[in-house]
């Protein structure tokens, strides 16, 4: 289960390595985690990359519909993205103490980026229950379907970065700040600024795109 | 308040088909042999070994034999659907309506394209790079073995939904790709394309993640000295292959996600009305199609080049060439999609584009053509039935790839699209490509896996029973396909079709002749192990699987091989290197764990209670994932430490390379000698 470089130099008679005793596993296993996750990222980037794609094809397909002009509140999004780039900061105040190593600040910085990450679900859903009271529910057209299906999957990401978050706090508490405990946090940190990414092309591409239409 | 609507959703008496006897008799066989097979276990009391050392294990190399064995019944399974439809075709002319309702050849079709390419091909090829790639790297386990136990499951999960749509309910009848329109919740109202959808989301996550994994282990678990350009080939295949293959399967992910919501929410995505676009459901399935028809073939074309180079005994030819063709087949086949609708409307340009990108590929194939071919040019060819199965693929492949340079040219697809000929043609492409590929694959890595060889009998049996079965069966179909006859009928009305027909269900014979080769070769080779049995290195190999015990310890190698060369185990061997007898270490390992087979089962679960509409089945299942899967990330004693003294005994009991008879390089040095050892991380 060892990584080692395979860039390190060997006499040409090597054939085999004898590893140390006891070397240290938590930092041997680091890496590839941070890799794979990354490659998760990525991964998930498509489905969003898709979702973004029927979208754009969509985007005009009313069906005699409402279309964006009529229904979005830009000024409710705004605040919605200021508290979820507030967030990513807060997460990387959170990194920030990990690093020093205080379990209690990092608590404390990841429970607040939970509130944020909470209030900014929160107003999405009060802005789906506008959207659907005025009869713009997702079956109403193509358009909908495509504007609720990419929102509320980005919406259903931060939930389950909530509930990470909330399984982090217990883990944190119960053993520190070890090792597996700082990839996990590390892992935490990328998924979150990927949403946070992810929403600004939201914001920019389905907000601020669909008012000037 | 609890009527039956509320406890059993839409499933009710009249979901079992008890009034199709051909489905009852499947059945009824079905259950026989299970319950004879569940009999065994029991009466032989191998639940606690089948738990301990494979439900739960995390080996890499137990989880690729058993992709193995999942890929080989849903063959039968899909093979069983194959035969169906040709004695149909062979019979249904005039008057005679055959022996199939049209309903029921309609989900057979359906059932056999999802079969053979989400339950056989696929996993057959994710067994093959779980078990040979982290060998050939001198790894000692993939970058995260608990998520390829997870993979597995999960794949097997989906096969499981599909088995259970034959005798609950029905599956899809909607093609291979659940294609809308016929997909739609008004124009199929029933159960199938749920079964589709669930079953190939659940197995689908289950390869996004094996891609992953392995993507990762390619990156960062390779032995010292493997730089990227010193990766045997079939590594750098299935590098490619399943880069690809994250690359491509959110993208489907994300479609059937979308026709789950038109098919459940009510949502527009791909209607036809309110503003919804089926062919954009075209689009982006095939944007996951064509790729993954290369995700299979890219290892395949590295278990060939594999094989060529052991069996000529040279180094393979044009090794960078081949190298970077992967890597441009690998980007050319994102560029390629729409050729699978030329007739959608696009308009000339858009064609023509797509169009001269097809034909683009022909060319990095056929480089990888002439590089096995001039690696066999002037070698000691010895034509084991690895190497066999190498010649009939080129002789077949390049009929298949001709056809399909044929039907990129966009006018030509406009006659040929939908029609017998395209059928013809990747049948072609898979089975003379993919198919045989992975039966050279186990010709040659079998005795790697069990300590023994197959039978070369019963080998041969199943070697020609393939090849000739393949060209009786698909000869006709492409002269038909030419005449113009469509896909997916039902019934003809032109007698003179009818011969060709005739033709092909014997080919579908002769190809039976070489399945039950292969299960009978298995058997056979299983009772005489003891005469099959060889060496570490029977092949004379060239790469680091074949420089470790047959079958490998749990942990592959006893010490992490050092590589200097592309054909490090070749070079090991000329250069006199011997396995050190002392110096051994103890080996860190991850623990097997219960958590995937269970979560899978959870998602199976789900799937059948969204299938059904039973609510509070699919609640129930997926709090229970998502608890078990929260519970696991508490589990933080994950590893152990395999004894130094446990290695030790097991390298003096099993190494027994010494022993056996590979040939040496004579120019080189002749004396065996310790090699001397570096510490980690120096």
């Amino acid at each position: 289960m060892a990584t080692i470089a395979p860039d390190a130099s060997f006499d040409r008679d090597t054939f085999h390595l004898i590893e140390k005793e006891g070397h240290d596993h938590g930092s041997a296993h680091a890496s590839p985690v941070l890799l794979g996750f990354w490659i998760y990222l990525m991964s998930d980037a498509l489905i969003f990359a898709s979702l973004f794609a029927t979208y754009g094809v969509l985007s005009t397909s009313f069906a005699g519909g409402p279309g964006p002009r009529d229904l979005f509140d830009l000024e409710l999004v705004a605040v919605n993205t200021a508290i979820l780039l507030v967030s990513s900061i807060t997460y990387g105040f959170g990194m920030l103490a990990m690093d020093k190593g205080g379990v209690r600040a990092v608590q404390g910085w990841l429970a607040l980026t939970a509130l944020l990450g909470m209030s900014f679900v929160a107003i999405e859903l009060f802005e789906f229950g506008t959207l659907i009271a005025e009869g713009a529910t997702p079956q109403r057209s193509g358009f909908l379907s495509a504007f609720f299906t990419l929102v509320a999957t980005h919406g259903l990401h931060v939930t389950v970065g909530i509930i990470w978050i909330g399984i982090m706090l217990v883990q944190v508490g119960k053993h520190g700040l070890n090792v597996v405990n700082r990839r996990r946090l590390t892992c935490l940190s990328m998924f979150w600024h990927f949403l946070d990414v992810v929403w600004i092309g939201v914001f920019s591409f389905v907000y601020l795109l669909g008012m000037l239409r | 308040m609890f009527d039956a609507k509320t406890i059993f959703g839409r499933l009710s008496l009249e979901s079992f088909p008890i009034h199709e006897p051909i489905l009852l008799i499947t059945f009824a066989v079905v259950a026989l042999g299970g319950l004879g097979v569940l009999g065994a276990i029991t009466k032989f009391k191998l639940w606690g070994y089948l738990w301990r050392e494979w439900f739960t294990t995390v080996d890499h190399k137990k989880i690729g034999i058993m992709y193995f064995i999942l890929g080989i019944v849903m063959l039968l399974r899909g093979f069983a659907d194959a035969v169906m439809m040709r004695l149909q075709q062979a019979m249904a002319f005039g008057a005679n309506e055959g022996y199939l309702p049209p309903h029921h050849y309609d989900q057979i079709f359906t059932a056999h394209g999802t079969i053979m390419i989400f339950f056989v091909a696929i996993p057959l090829v994710s067994g093959v790079i779980n078990f040979v790639m982290p060998l050939q790297i001198g790894a000692r386990d993939v970058a995260f073995p608990y998520l390829n136990s997870l993979s597995f499951w999960l794949t097997a999960a989906g096969a499981g939904l599909v088995m259970v749509s034959l005798f609950v309910g029905e599956f899809s009848t909607a093609g291979w790709l659940n294609y809308v329109p016929v997909a739609n919740l008004e124009n199929s109202p029933g159960v199938g394309p749920d079964y589709y959808l669930w079953a190939l989301q659940i197995a689908g996550i289950g390869t996004t993640l094996s891609a992953l994994n392995m993507v990762t282990t390619v990156i960062k678990m390779r032995a010292p000295g493997m730089t990227m350009m010193k990766m045997p080939v079939f590594t750098w295949t299935a590098f490619c292959s399943q880069v690809l293959a994250v690359a491509i399967f959110p993208v489907l992910t994300g479609a059937f996600a979308m026709l789950m919501l038109d098919r459940y929410v009510g949502t527009n995505f791909f209607t036809n009305d309110l503003g919804g676009n089926p062919m954009m459901y075209w689009n982006l399935v095939w944007l996951w199609g064509h790729p993954e028809v290369y995700v299979l073939i890219l290892p395949v074309f590295g278990i060939y080049s594999e094989v060529t180079s052991t069996f000529t005994g040279k180094r393979l030819f044009g090794y960078s060439s081949m190298v970077y063709a992967t890597v441009v087949i690998t980007i050319l086949s994102y560029l390629v999609w729409l050729h699978h609708f030329f007739t959608m409307g696009s308009g000339a340009s858009v064609n023509s584009f797509f169009g001269i990108a097809t034909m683009v590929i022909a060319i990095p194939t056929g480089a990888k053509i002439f590089n096995w071919l001039f690696t066999m040019y002037r070698g000691e060819i010895r034509f084991e039935l690895p190497m066999m199965w190498v010649i009939a693929f080129m002789l077949t492949f390049v009929v298949g790839g001709m056809t399909g340079v044929l039907l990129a040219v966009p006018p030509a697809d406009f006659v040929l699209h939908n029609s017998l000929f395209l059928v013809a043609h990747f049948h072609n492409v898979i089975i003379g490509g993919v198919v045989f590929g992975l039966f050279a694959g186990i010709e040659y890595w079998f005795p790697k896996a069990f300590g023994y060889k197959l039978d070369k009998f019963w080998g041969k049996v199943h070697f020609w029973g393939w090849v000739i079965g393949y060209w009786v069966a698909w000869t006709p179909i492409y002269i038909v396909g030419l005449m113009g006859t469509t896909r997916r009928v039902h019934h003809f009305d032109d007698p003179t079709l009818q011969p060709w027909f005739i033709v092909a269900a014997i080919g579908a014979g002769i190809i039976l002749i070489g399945i039950i080769g292969f299960i009978v070769g298995l058997v056979v080779s299983y009772r005489k192990r003891d005469q099959l049995r060889v060496g570490d290195d029977p092949w004379e190999g060239r790469t680091l699987e074949w420089s470790t015990t047959s079958p490998p310890p749990s942990y592959n190698f006893a010490f992490t091989p050092v590589v200097h060369d592309l054909d490090a185990w070749y070079d090991m061997k000329s250069r006199g290197y011997a396995h050190p007898a002392e110096g051994f270490r103890p080996v860190h390992m991850p623990r097997n764990t219960g958590t995937a087979i269970i979560q899978a089962g959870l998602a199976a679960v789900l799937g059948f209670g969204m299938i059904w509409y039973i609510w509070w089945l699919a609640v129930a299942a997926f709090v229970a994932l998502i608890a078990v899967t929260i519970w696991h990330s508490f589990d933080y004693n994950r590893d152990y430490d395999i004894p130094a003294e446990e290695v030790a005994r097991v390298s003096r009991e099993k190494l027994s390379y010494l022993d056996i008879n590979y040939a040496p390089e004579p120019a080189l040095l002749p004396a065996p000698r310790t090699g001397t050892a570096a510490p980690a991380g120096a």
